[in-house]
């Protein structure tokens, strides 16, 4: 079953794909091929393979249970909010708490998670930006 | 002897102070990377590529870096194997049967002093190996033009999901999938916006290193947070024993050592087969050999650990022939090395041998420095990686995550980028759950650009005509060799599958992955 819905995301990727390669804009430079042969023949292999899919699928992955793709779906928020909040907390406040929660949720104690949190962004902090001079982001700190 | 002095030039290259640093900074992290179940030569190189480009290092040190943390991992992974029954690397995964074993039988430190001899033959030999063979295959190369060029790649793509593939639309899904990511931006040839949707920050084409990073690096931290997997690899108290093997069991092995090679390099150089097909191969073929009864293989043969280890270094030697001499990786970390010269602005095949010949012999100058230092590095220090594994995953692998943050970051300095990663993480996720390899989908975002432009040169000069395409006996030598390897596993490939399934130690069986 699995596969099948694949299948059909699969289609309306191709399909989805196919029309934006459709309105890609000529430019005043020409060339035999133009812009849009190569992305229809892509799109033609996504939509076939994705048909196979459908015909032919293979036997069901084990998916995690709902409680753990909460807990996956949470993560990935936690790191899109990381990457948005990057520039303005700063690299080092930011990371404690990244680290921390993803610590946590792995099996780290509250007190633990934090203390590896701090240690963590400290070291990375003191190896990358401070003895090999790598940019990180700058928080309105400074730091 | 032109070789020898090009390989001499190179010696002089890698014998710099700080290359050689770089070439034992790698070894060491790398063999960490390998030992540590989780972090495989893919990912580990994954994080780092970001890294050494925002450090500003040159396109030599950089690579000598990234490949000596390849070989290191090779050597690496053998390690949680012995000592606790789990790879810590897929190549390592044959090396269970015999090395865990031994060391229950408490003759851990033999098979780990061995193995670390057989790492070291195997890919000083698979060393010497692309001195001679990647030189050749440029000779073939240059007399390729734009159509070949095309099938070459086609060629990459049929046979990436290799023999052992479960399922070949889900690879070529894969491939097309990352040939898809490759067309956004605008078009090199006539400069249109493609499949950016007024989107400023897609005009110049999506960054591989993005995608590389998401899905090798984070999308193993998902697969953690999954299943929390948080404790420990390892417990202390791991008795390591005596360090080295007598010489009677050392003299057993050397037609091991040489078969395996043999078979290891070839695994290696062939597209698609890499270094898991290498250690399986010489393990079966070795076992069908010496152990025709079958009453000491899988019970602690030393011969049994010697093979799949001589083998998967031979495979990842093997593996770099392809990638420097015609610019087609054959395995998954040959592909993120791939990305590190293109990101430097190399263009790998046989120009780079003409052009670059400094990269090239420098680097395998250092393949043979990094291979010493390997070997007297895993030897007395054996104990010390074992440490390693005393790490629990769950600082472990937030620190993996934070590391790809920074070099992202670093990088690129954009929070876009930054999300698009986390967005691969997730991709990566779902992908894996599915089946569907990963392999494909980078190579196809790293070589999609190439490919697109070759076939295009090839029509223009054939004024549009596609019969240009079949148009060479060698484009259709490529051709017969793409479609025999994407049509042979449908045949051989469940067998294979379930020959490797059933070869796998049943904890790992268990734990899924």
């Amino acid at each position: 079953m699995s596969d099948r819905i694949f299948g059909c995301i699969g289609l309306l990727l191709a399909a989805f794909y196919l029309w934006a390669a459709w309105i890609i804009p000529d430019s005043f430079m020409v060339d035999v091929v133009g812009p849009r042969t190569f992305p229809y023949i892509v799109g033609a292999v996504l939509a076939i393979t994705s048909a196979v899919f459908i015909l032919r699928p293979d036997p069901e992955p084990k998916w995690p249970g709902l409680r753990d793709l909460v807990e996956l779906a949470f993560a990935a928020a936690v790191m899109f909010l990381y990457a948005w909040t990057l520039p303005k907390v700063g690299f080092l406040i930011g990371t404690v708490f990244a680290t921390a929660y993803l610590t946590w949720r792995l099996g780290s104690r509250p007190l633990g998670a934090l203390t590896t949190g701090v240690l963590t962004s400290g070291g990375i902090y003191v190896v990358f930006h401070l003895i090999l001079g790598l940019s990180l982001a700058r928080g309105p700190f400074g730091y | 002897m032109e070789t020898l002095s090009s390989l001499a030039d190179g010696f002089a290259v890698a014998l710099s102070a700080q290359n050689l640093l770089l070439a034992f900074l790698g070894c060491f992290l790398g063999t960490m990377m390998g030992a540590l179940p989780g972090l495989g030569p893919a990912n580990g190189v994954a994080v780092l590529i970001p890294i050494a480009f925002s450090l500003g290092l040159g396109p030599t040190p950089a690579l000598i870096l990234l490949t000596s943390v390849y070989y290191g991992c090779m050597y690496g992974g053998r390690i949680s194997s012995i000592l606790l029954n789990i790879p810590g690397d897929e190549p390592a995964m044959m090396t269970c049967l015999d090395g865990y074993p031994m060391a229950r039988q408490g003759r851990a430190g033999e098979a780990l002093a061995l193995s670390g001899i057989a790492s070291f033959v195997g890919s000083f030999f698979a060393t010497c190996g692309l001195v001679l063979l990647a030189p050749q295959l440029v000779k073939i190369a240059l007399l390729f033009g734009p159509a070949e060029y095309f099938v070459l790649f086609t060629l990459a793509f049929a046979t990436l999901g290799g023999i052992s593939s479960s399922n070949q639309a889900k690879s070529a899904f894969a491939a097309a999938l990352g040939l898809g990511v490759a067309m956004i931006g605008s078009d090199s040839q006539t400069g249109s916006e493609r499949f950016t949707f007024g989107e400023i920050h897609l005009y110049d084409g999506i960054d591989f290193l993005i995608a590389i990073v998401g899905l090798f690096a984070l999308s193993e931290v998902f697969v953690f947070l999954e299943h929390h997997r948080g404790g420990a690899a390892g417990h202390s108290g791991a008795k390591i024993g005596r360090l080295l093997p007598s010489w009677n069991v050392l003299k057993r092995c050397i037609p091991t050592m040489g078969r395996s090679t043999v078979i290891g390099f070839l695994a290696g150089v062939l597209p698609g087969a890499g270094a898991s097909l290498g250690s399986f191969l010489s393990y079966s073929l070795e076992k069908a050999t010496v152990d025709r009864a079958g009453d000491s293989f899988g019970k602690g043969d030393p011969r049994g650990v010697v093979a799949p280890e001589v083998g998967n270094n031979a495979a990842a030697g093997g593996a770099l022939v392809p990638m420097l001499s015609l610019g087609v990786p054959g395995s998954g970390t040959t592909a993120v090395l791939l990305a590190v010269l293109l990101q430097l602005n190399i263009t790998p095949g046989p120009l780079l041998f003409q052009r670059n010949p400094d990269v090239v012999w420098g680097l395998i100058a250092a393949l043979f420095i990094g291979n010493l230092m390997l070997l007297t590095l895993n030897i007395p220090l054996v104990g010390l990686f074992t440490r390693v594994l005393l790490v629990p995953t769950r600082i472990l692998m937030p620190v993996v995550a934070m590391i790809s943050f920074v070099g992202i970051y670093g990088i690129t300095g954009s929070t876009f980028d930054v999300m698009l990663m986390v967005g691969f993480g997730i991709l990566g996720w779902v992908l894996r759950k599915l089946e569907v390899p990963l392999v494909p989908v980078i190579l196809g975002i790293l070589l999609g650009n190439e490919m697109e432009v070759n076939l295009r040169r090839a029509l223009q000069i054939s004024d549009g005509d596609w019969s240009i395409l079949v148009g060479s006996p060698l484009a259709i030598i490529l051709w017969i060799i793409a479609i025999t390897g994407f049509v042979l596993p449908i045949v051989l490939g469940r067998r294979m599958r379930a020959r490797i399934e059933a070869n796998r130690p049943a904890d790992e069986v268990a734990t899924g992955d």
